[in-house]
């Protein structure tokens, strides 16, 4: 019982410590593909501690929704480590107290409250990117509801790690044109939650055409800080999510040894690195859409999704 | 049922990853903007044809259905890309969006639909089948046939619309799979050529239309205007 209380909070600290990393090794990836150099890969810890120590101004017309969503930005992606599996093939201690879709709305009250806290300042870019970023929001929800409700049907399960057995044992079980149709599916979810590029530049700096970046501008200090590393981490547990429960089961720690968990930690980091790959090819060879098409692009994802769940509800 | 617990093999199950991967091209050229992508889509939607019937080929041990794959590949994914190519390149690769009569995103959930209905009418015969390895291809082929068919519609171009035509005797071809795999070869052949003549037919036709009006978009034709012949 207590180690996997502990192992639990360790996969906590996982996700902390290496989302900034995972954010850095993109950015750098990113730009040796359009042969710069790049900033270190360390560049988005050294942000964050810079962030840290500034001071931080708050306009006085601003609530307190502006004050309190840093910190719900930042707790959220850490409640629903609490419930997947990272580093661990096993249940561990919360993993029943949530299930995917409870994860889905802890992640999503966070992406509430910045869409508010963007409003709330009266700054003209907020709105703007707040309205875009539920446009988005609400053309992603079904696709993501589809997605999970196949998954679930399909492993009898709503908890992770139930569902992440059933495609691998056996191995034929990968190769179901549901499980592939699936990953297509969340794969784009991806692009579109994380504000990825073919529906959202990440390194754009142009306001207008900004969606989720410009719901922070007016952030500063230490509340900017926690923005982006909360950004940051949402970003590491959809990955995660997407790898460790949907694609590559394995490399988890499925012992109770602390080597395991040791050894789970670099083989876990490897796959985030090829997905990264994946991730940056996409980004270099595909503009930017626009805006009245990213409805193409997600009405694309929900027709993968629920044609995952025809080739299962009629599987033979 | 939705589905019994049976060990199936890695072969059937790539049979049906193929299947669903057949059916995706197919959603492809109802979404996608260009003629070029339409293009790819449908020589993706070739391949993933041919590499069911090898697979199959190989699950149901008939070098027969093994050669009918490697025959549409070459057909589909070499040949008609080709004659594409000779006869009206400058259609087929300028990068012009393609005028629909329904927008995309109503496009693909007519799609969907239709899809859903492939699926419902052939589910009595899934059941009598139940346990023959090609069964997926029938609902996937069926679906194709309507998507096809559904291009055939709403696009108001030439070239999408016959690539329209060949996406339904593809869908054809993969239902075909799963009910008659059998077939004689000679008819696969007479099929394979049969597809090529029509192709180049049709190319050739629009390409007389590109010449006389200046361009393929023949959704814009309103009236068929009769010339003084003599």
């Amino acid at each position: 019982m207590g180690i996997k209380i502990a192992y639990n909070l360790a996969q906590v600290v996982v996700v902390m410590l290496f989302a900034p990393l995972v954010a850095g090794v993109i950015n750098r990836l990113k730009e040796m593909v359009q042969s710069k150099r790049g900033p270190s890969i360390f560049q988005p810890y050294f942000d964050i501690w810079k962030l840290f120590h500034k001071d931080e101004v708050i306009s006085e017309e601003s609530s307190w929704i502006f004050r309190f969503t840093p910190y719900l930005v930042f707790v959220t992606p850490i409640f629903v480590t609490l419930l997947i599996p990272v580093l661990t093939s096993y249940p561990l201690f919360f993993a029943f107290m949530g299930d995917m879709l409870g994860g889905g709305f802890v992640l999503a009250l966070g992406g509430f409250f910045a869409t508010l806290a963007a409003v709330d300042t009266g700054n003209p870019y907020g709105p703007m990117g707040a309205s875009r970023t539920r446009l988005v929001g609400f053309l992603a929800e079904p696709v993501f509801m589809i997605v999970f409700f196949t998954v679930s049907f399909v492993a009898g399960s709503t908890i992770p790690y139930i569902v992440q057995q059933k495609w691998v044992h056996p191995i034929a079980n990968f190769f179901e044109p549901t499980h592939i149709l699936v990953m297509l599916a969340f794969f784009m979810l991806i692009l579109a939650e994380g504000g990825r590029i073919p529906v959202d530049n990440p390194s754009g700096h142009f306001e207008l055409v900004m969606i989720d970046e410009s719901k922070g501008l007016e952030y500063s200090g230490p509340g900017a800080a926690l923005m982006k590393w909360g950004g940051q981490m949402k970003l590491f547990v959809l990955i995660c999510i997407f790898l460790n429960v949907l694609v590559t089961p394995w490399g988890l720690a499925s012992g109770v040894g602390v080597g395991e968990l040791l050894l789970a930690v670099p083989l876990v980091l490897l796959k985030i690195f090829i997905f990264v790959l994946a991730l940056v090819t996409v980004e270099s060879s595909l503009a930017k859409l626009r805006l009245f098409r990213i409805s193409e692009f997600l009405g694309a994802a929900f027709v993968i999704s629920v044609a995952a769940m025809i080739t299962w509800l009629f599987a033979v | 049922m939705p589905h019994v617990a049976q060990p199936e093999s890695i072969v059937v199950q790539l049979n049906a990853l193929a299947g669903g991967l057949f059916l995706l091209s197919a959603f492809g050229m109802v979404a996608t903007r260009q003629v070029q992508g339409c293009m790819r889509f449908f020589i993706l939607q070739s391949v993933f044809l041919a590499s069911s019937a090898v697979l199959l080929g190989l699950e149901l041990r008939s070098w027969h259905l093994i050669a009918v794959g490697v025959i549409n590949l070459v057909n589909k994914a070499i040949l008609i890309p080709w004659l594409f190519k000779k006869t009206v390149s400058e259609e087929v690769y300028t990068k012009r969006e393609i005028s629909q009569v329904l927008n995309i995103p109503i496009s693909l959930l007519v799609a969907l639909g239709l899809t859903v209905g492939a699926y419902y009418l052939a589910s009595p015969m899934l059941k009598v089948g139940a346990g023959l390895p090609a069964l997926a291809n029938l609902p996937i082929g069926l679906a194709t046939l309507l998507l096809g068919a559904y291009t055939l519609t709403v696009r108001r171009e030439a070239v999408p619309q016959l690539l329209g035509i060949l996406s339904m005797e593809n869908g054809a071809f993969f239902a075909s799979l799963a009910i008659a795999p059998e077939l004689h070869l000679f008819i696969e052949l007479v099929i394979a050529f049969d597809l090529l003549v029509a192709v180049f037919v049709i190319a050739v036709l629009t390409r007389a239309i590109q010449r006389r009006i200046g361009t393929t978009e023949v959704g814009s034709l309103a009236a068929l205007k009769e010339e003084s012949v003599r």
